[in-house]
């Protein structure tokens, strides 16, 4: 066989990854002996040179992430994101799941090089049970001396625990996750000082925070180096990245693929991956990033265009969390953009004023909107209103909460119009919404 | 009282932490394990624990959605309608489901006391819509769901809360 072009999803090439014994046949946990091996610094600078970018949504360079931590501080922390709750998002669950000892591993490894003195893995409160698991795999590795006291004999203690959030998705902004972490409401901080800093960090100490997707590729990345990484993906998004293939399509599902082997069409078509949309519909548009990034028409050349980082910015959207939702030809895009609003009102923690104010104005006008009772104005009036949102608050949610509206605005004006007034009655409204394709289609 | 009868995973919760405030989140949830919901006696036993004033607890309580201020059924089931699983029908499901319960978004809970039905922000589980969690567990038997599959595990928890 070619290379594997597998990095993450593991278990579908070696079965039973998820097990101690399975996973270190399979060069477990060696790329953590080899890291002890070597100078933090070393470690650091290897990562570094693989260029990976964070697979949370911002595609931050993560071995600059980590040199950014004063070594001279004696306590630091490691804190994983597994909040994963952006609508569409899923691949972190299945990675923890899987193959969770490879994102231990991984963990252990940025602690390694910024010389952590504990590590905790934030879940979402409904990850309940893949808590339990990651436990129990907690405790295997603790045993074998890969977690707590005296790592490998290093004479380094690094324990690591998890912690299960409660339902709420702002805790998946850095700083909110620290306050939630530190038993506050999850509000985020006024930055600087920023996480890696001394005062940002959780208990105010210097921190490390990674998505579970960007570190569970650190162990491949030990074993291997870096320019064996590079070799997978584009010179700008190197690396594999799982893709989480939801809505409209027959086999929605996690696929891992190098960045940029890959594009839209593929990836929604092609028999190996989403095979189709059900009733062989056309597709009308696609949100790369889950409900916060900007939304696509299904043009010929955003179909085209490969999955990477800087291929989708061509297309104004962001590849994010790769969350991609595909939606077909009777979608209304209206409908999405008010189901994506009624979302962020939900989960704007109410710090800021333009967040809080304007996600509840959105979805009171949108409400109006789906209601065949808007007028022509107000479809400025959302724009102007989402407008006001951008660029302003103290987290990307209020950024995240004005894209859904500029861009389906923006791309599908159509579909708004056909809710104004007397066109609504005339051209049947809001007649079909999301879709009922029957489950399992 | 919570201090005796789950002293272990209490000393578990601390031992966490470099500070007791951090584990209000897992001792919440014991609490609410305990009771089935987070009443104001509930609320105040956490706080003794934590070393914190009850209108603090209270108001983390409020902030995650996961905590409940109000009793709850046996079984919570809590239906996904966030805008992928809606794509495929999540909506009408959850409706269908309220309906066949006899709930309406007002009345989440069945009188007899055995379901609550609520739905919720994305579950995590997208490419298996549409999708519930109950008690805050998933099963490959609630995902793909129908209404013929959702009416089997309805009656699967009536009769095991029968037996009860
Ligand atoms: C509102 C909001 C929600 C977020 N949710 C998540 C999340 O669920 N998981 C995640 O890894 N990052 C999330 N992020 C990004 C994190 O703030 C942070 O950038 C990320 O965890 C850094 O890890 P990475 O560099 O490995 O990507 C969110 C950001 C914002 C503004
Ligand atoms: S932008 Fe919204 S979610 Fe973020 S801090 Fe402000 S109010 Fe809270
Ligand atoms: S949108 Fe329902 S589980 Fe993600």
């Amino acid at each position: 066989m070619a290379m594997a072009t597998r990095i993450l999803l593991r278990e579908l090439d070696t079965p039973n990854i998820h097990k101690m014994d399975v996973y270190m046949k399979n060069d477990g946990y060696e790329g953590l002996k080899k890291a002890i091996g070597m100078k933090p610094a070393e470690v650091i600078d290897e990562v570094k040179a693989s260029n990976l970018r964070g697979r949370g949504g911002a595609g931050f360079p993560t071995g600059v992430k980590w040199s950014f931590i004063p070594q001279t501080e004696p306590v630091k922390y490691v804190v994983v994101n597994a909040d994963e709750s952006e609508t569409g998002t899923f691949k972190d669950r299945q990675i923890m799941e899987n193959n969770p000892h490879q994102l231990i591993e991984g963990a252990m490894i940025a602690a390694w090089a910024i010389q952590a003195t504990a590590v905790y893995i934030y879940l979402r409160g409904e990850y309940w049970d893949v808590a339990a698991g990651l436990d129990k795999c907690i405790a295997e590795a603790e045993k074998k001396g890969f977690v707590g006291k005296n790592v490998l004999k290093s004479g380094w203690d690094c324990p690591m625990y998890t912690h299960l959030g409660a339902g709420a998705y702002i805790c998946g902004e850095e700083s909110a996750l620290l306050e939630s972490l530190e038993g506050k409401l999850g509000q985020p901080r006024v930055r600087p000082p920023f996480p890696a800093q001394k005062g940002g960090g959780l208990y105010a100490e210097p921190t490390v925070v990674n998505n579970v997707e960007t570190l569970a590729n650190v162990p491949w990345i030990m074993v291997n180096g870096a320019a064996e990484y590079k070799k997978f993906g584009t010179e700008q998004s190197p690396g594999t990245k799982v893709f989480c293939l939801s809505g409209h399509v027959k086999k929605p599902g996690n696929y891992e693929a190098p960045l940029g082997s890959l594009t839209l069409r593929q990836l929604i078509f092609d028999e190996e991956y989403g095979g189709g949309v059900p009733g062989d519909k056309k597709v009308k548009a696609v949100l790369p990033s889950g409900g916060s990034g900007p939304i696509i028409p299904a043009t010929d050349e955003a179909l085209d265009m490969p999955l990477t980082y800087e291929d989708m910015q061509k297309l104004g959207t962001i590849l994010g969390s790769a969350s991609i939702i595909v939606m077909d030809e009777d979608t209304d895009i209206a409908w999405v953009a008010a189901k994506v609003t009624k979302f962020f009102k939900h989960e704007s923690c109410g710090k800021c004023t333009p967040c809080r104010e304007g996600t509840y104005w959105l979805d009171k006008v949108l409400d109006r909107i789906m209601a065949d009772q808007a007028r022509e104005s107000d479809i400025d009036l959302i724009a102007n209103i989402a407008k006001n949102m951008q660029g302003v608050t103290l987290c990307a949610l209020g950024d995240f909460a004005a894209n859904p509206i500029i861009h389906t605005v923006k791309n599908f004006p159509d579909d708004f119009k056909r809710h104004v007034g007397e066109t609504a009655v005339t051209a049947g409204g809001s007649a079909r919404r999301g879709a009922a394709a029957p489950a399992g289609d | 009282m919570l201090a005796d009868k789950y002293a272990d995973r209490i000393e578990t919760a601390f031992a966490k932490y470099p500070t007791k405030r951090s584990a209000v989140m897992p001792l919440l949830y014991i609490a609410q394990e305990e009771y089935g919901w987070l009443s104001p006696e509930a609320i105040e036993e956490v706080a003794s624990l934590c070393d914190l004033d009850p209108t603090q607890v209270r108001s983390i309580a409020g902030f995650y959605t996961m905590y409940r201020e109000r009793p709850k059924g046996k079984y919570w089931l809590q239906v996904c309608t966030d805008l992928a699983c809606a794509l495929k029908g999540a909506d009408e499901f959850y409706e269908q489901l309220l309906e066949e319960l006899g709930l309406d978004h007002e009345n989440d809970t069945t009188e007899d006391g055995t379901f609550t039905v609520e739905h919720v922000m994305c579950l995590g589980a997208c490419d298996r819509a549409p999708m519930l969690q109950c008690n805050f567990h998933f099963d490959p038997k609630y995902d793909r769901l129908d209404m013929e599959k959702a009416r089997k595990l309805i009656e699967e928890w009536r009769s095991e809360a029968k037996k009860k």
